[in-house]
């Protein structure tokens, strides 16, 4: 016996998380992170009504597998996004002038910036 | 409460747990390294509901494929020293929106189903293969073609001139090694 209430909450939880996630990040990557968490509650959405309220029927599970490889699509497909965006912008933040030509004038200063911001 | 249900709360307070520093951690290395322990968690919790295929295949995916990804995007786009979170009114904004999703979701979930205990009744993993391999085989089929688009396409993405900004002076010189094998192709 178990209480469905818990994993509905927690899908609940992980789902404003992700949408926190999704909302107050401006580096693109992390911005992903809270996609995936969204995708997560999702999945335990479905699981748990496969598990406990569905009678016995497995096309809950099923359709989370199907969740978790669409997921997989797209995540490839959105990482490859932001390599080409790193490419053509020199960063991912998501925050920055759209045409940022001014800021390309000399990319060394960049560079060097985020070089020195790391250490 | 009975012993999947304590199970159930301490995998599920981990996950929260994880999930919070993933989105609120400032260090985008320590956000990914916190989603491997979210997704971990998930998949123990889709264990304890008694869902082994799923979390299986979450372990298989999320936490052996798709962290990978992530981590090497991290590395690819050398993100240190920019800023990662956005004003505080932003966050704050986003924390209501946040919030507001959690308070919707939890209260229509409690809502609909209430507090009361029930059975474990899901489909055992044949079951699972049979509706995959009979009912549902052509989406599975659909799946692995959507797979191979999704792979194309990424090396695709990656590889084409970006928005007519892509000049080669903006570009690192490539290896020698590389241009020679490129050289070599027909």
């Amino acid at each position: 016996m178990i209480r469905p209430a818990l994993p509905y909450l927690l899908a609940a939880v992980l789902a404003g998380l992700g949408v926190y996630g999704i909302l107050a990040r401006r580096h693109a990557v992390l911005v992903l992170i809270g996609v995936e968490l969204v995708l997560g509650a999702a999945g335990l959405l479905l699981v748990t009504v496969a598990q406990t309220g569905a009678g016995g029927d497995p096309g809950a599970a099923v359709l989370t597998l199907f969740v978790i490889t669409i997921a997989a699509a797209e995540v490839v497909l959105a990482l490859a996004i932001f390599l080409a965006l790193f490419r053509a912008r020199g960063h991912v933040d998501l925050h920055a002038e759209l045409d940022d030509r001014a800021d390309r004038a000399d990319p060394a200063d960049r560079v060097e910036g985020e070089v020195g911001g790391r250490a | 409460m009975s012993g999947l249900d304590v199970l159930l709360l301490a995998v599920g307070l981990l996950t929260a747990g994880a999930a919070t520093l993933s989105v609120t951690s400032r260090q985008v290395l320590h956000a990914a390294l916190w989603l491997v322990v979210t997704l971990g968690g998930l998949a123990g919790c889709y264990l304890v509901l008694g869902a082994e295929l799923v979390a299986l295949v979450q372990l298989l995916v999320y936490v052996g494929a798709v962290v990978v990804l992530v981590l090497f995007a991290l590395m690819l786009t050398r993100a240190g020293g920019v800023p990662v979170v956005t004003g505080v009114p932003q966050r704050v904004a986003a924390g209501l929106v946040g919030a507001g999703t959690t308070v919707v979701l939890g209260g229509a979930l409690l809502s609909a189903f209430g507090w009361g205990s029930v059975a474990i009744d899901g489909g055992d993993s044949t079951q699972v293969a049979a509706t995959i391999f009979g009912t549902d085989v052509w989406p599975f089929e659909l799946l692995s073609v959507l797979l191979l688009m999704a792979l194309v396409a990424a090396v695709a993405v990656a590889r084409a001139p970006v928005g007519g900004q892509d000049d080669p002076s903006q570009r690192p010189d490539p290896p020698a090694e590389i241009e020679a094998v490129q050289g070599e192709r027909p």
